[in-house]
């Protein structure tokens, strides 16, 4: 029997062995599943991390042979099989975040300073729902209880403010320590106080 | 030869196919070579050029870069790159590494020519391009494996055997998507470029004559 494993002995039946078309084969494969895990990797991108590494066999360009191409497949289809598990456990701690949002709406009371934010259910941009209560100790005092939605992504003119209230500080500091020349430029590297 | 669209169309200067040796081409149908000879020397690049790079900083997101991968052409250059030995993820596919050095930097910086045309060229078609002095080669390009004792020039050592390079008639000048062989690259003296593209299957013809001709144009209109 083991004689059947030798290559010359499947000359002899007359099925013969193309390695070259094996290899053929091995690399459509490769390329397809390359696809697939870009594919993943592009879904899994911002809501969990897959890891789509495979280390090159190779130090430099080179024919691989058929075993390396093999390991090569072997290891692109191990990553499609995590990310997709990855992608799974992903969606359903995103389901659960979901089905704790609404039942926060239902009854912020059993939720008392919960916070869930739009990335926990798997939501592109800012802002998340928060169990707080209504005019503060007040509330907290008679029970009222609320969720409150945040308003979402700072806005840009708000953003610019902050800079320019942070300018406008630098500036009466810098006034306040006039004649220490190249002050501003220390001051910018943070060797300035 | 005859079979490229930028001679039918009668583009000047019109690429030159190089070949690839036999048995690598019954390996991997579809990889071939071509370059373009252009008369230009390094240097800074003019304003138009810098200008370009900017309004192609403006068109790359992020987003993009994330999903780069599942085009066409990117993706045919990632396959590629793991079916000769090569981690896509650490020897980057020429137009990953421009993007994610967009990424990182903020924008397209410019590094003079001819790597800026080259680099508008590969942004846009997502072809891998790279540039030798072409006075410096010899005869037509080809895709090889290293023989025996063959190295790259001013790099130590012999090549392993079944080194896949690009070669002229005489030597190896570079790895395939590696290193460029000393002498080789563009130079301060160099007064005329040869730009090589390199195609793999899945990269159509057309897209390949056009970073061809994108990057000659640029550098000829520089």
């Amino acid at each position: 029997m083991p004689a059947l494993l030798k290559r010359e002995e499947f000359a002899g039946l007359g099925t013969g062995i193309d390695e070259r078309r094996a290899r053929l084969e091995l690399r459509r494969q490769i390329g397809r599943l390359e696809a697939e895990l870009a594919g993943l990797f592009g879904e899994a991108f911002g809501h969990t991390e897959v890891a789509h590494r495979v280390e090159a066999p190779a130090p430099g360009p080179r024919v691989l042979d058929l075993g390396e191409l093999e390991a090569i497949r072997d290891r692109l289809a191990e990553r499609i099989g995590e990310a997709r598990q990855a992608l799974v456990e992903r969606r359903q701690v995103e389901d659960g975040n979901r089905k704790l949002v609404e039942r926060m709406l239902a009854a912020p009371e059993d939720f008392k300073w919960v916070r869930v934010s739009r990335q926990d259910l798997g939501l592109p941009g800012c802002g998340h729902w928060h169990s707080r209560p209504r005019l503060g100790p007040l509330g907290m005092l008679m029970g009222w209880w609320r969720v409150k939605v945040s308003s979402g992504c700072p806005l840009a003119g708000r953003l610019a403010a902050v800079d320019d209230e942070v300018e406008t500080r630098e500036e009466e500091a810098g006034r306040g320590e006039a004649g220490a020349a190249g002050c501003a430029e220390t001051r910018q590297a943070g060797l300035c106080s | 030869m005859s079979d490229l669209a930028a001679e039918r169309l009668g583009w000047e200067p019109a690429p030159r196919q190089g070949w690839v040796a036999p048995h690598i081409a019954s390996e991997f149908p579809g990889l071939g070579i071509a370059w373009v000879e252009v008369d230009a020397k390094p240097g800074r690049s003019p304003e138009p050029v810098r200008r370009r790079l900017r309004d192609l900083s403006d068109r790359t997101y992020g987003s993009q870069a994330i999903r780069l991968r599942e085009r066409p052409i990117p993706w045919a250059y990632r396959v590629f790159f793991r079916q000769i030995g090569l981690d896509p993820d650490r020897t980057r596919t020429p137009v990953e590494q421009l993007t994610l050095d967009r990424l990182h930097d903020g924008g397209f910086s410019s590094h003079g020519l001819p790597t800026d045309a080259l680099n508008i060229a590969i942004v846009e078609t997502g072809v891998a391009l790279r540039a030798f002095d072409a006075d410096r080669l010899s005869g037509a390009l080809c895709i090889r494996d290293s023989a025996p004792g063959e190295s790259l020039p001013g790099a130590p050592g012999e090549l392993p055997g079944g080194t896949l390079t690009i070669a002229d008639e005489e030597r190896p000048v570079a790895l395939l998507f590696g290193a460029t062989g000393e002498g080789f690259g563009v130079e301060k003296g160099t007064r005329r470029l040869a730009v090589a593209s390199v195609q793999v299957k899945g990269v159509p013809q057309i897209a390949v004559e056009e970073a061809l001709w994108m990057a000659a144009s640029t550098l000829e209109a520089a």
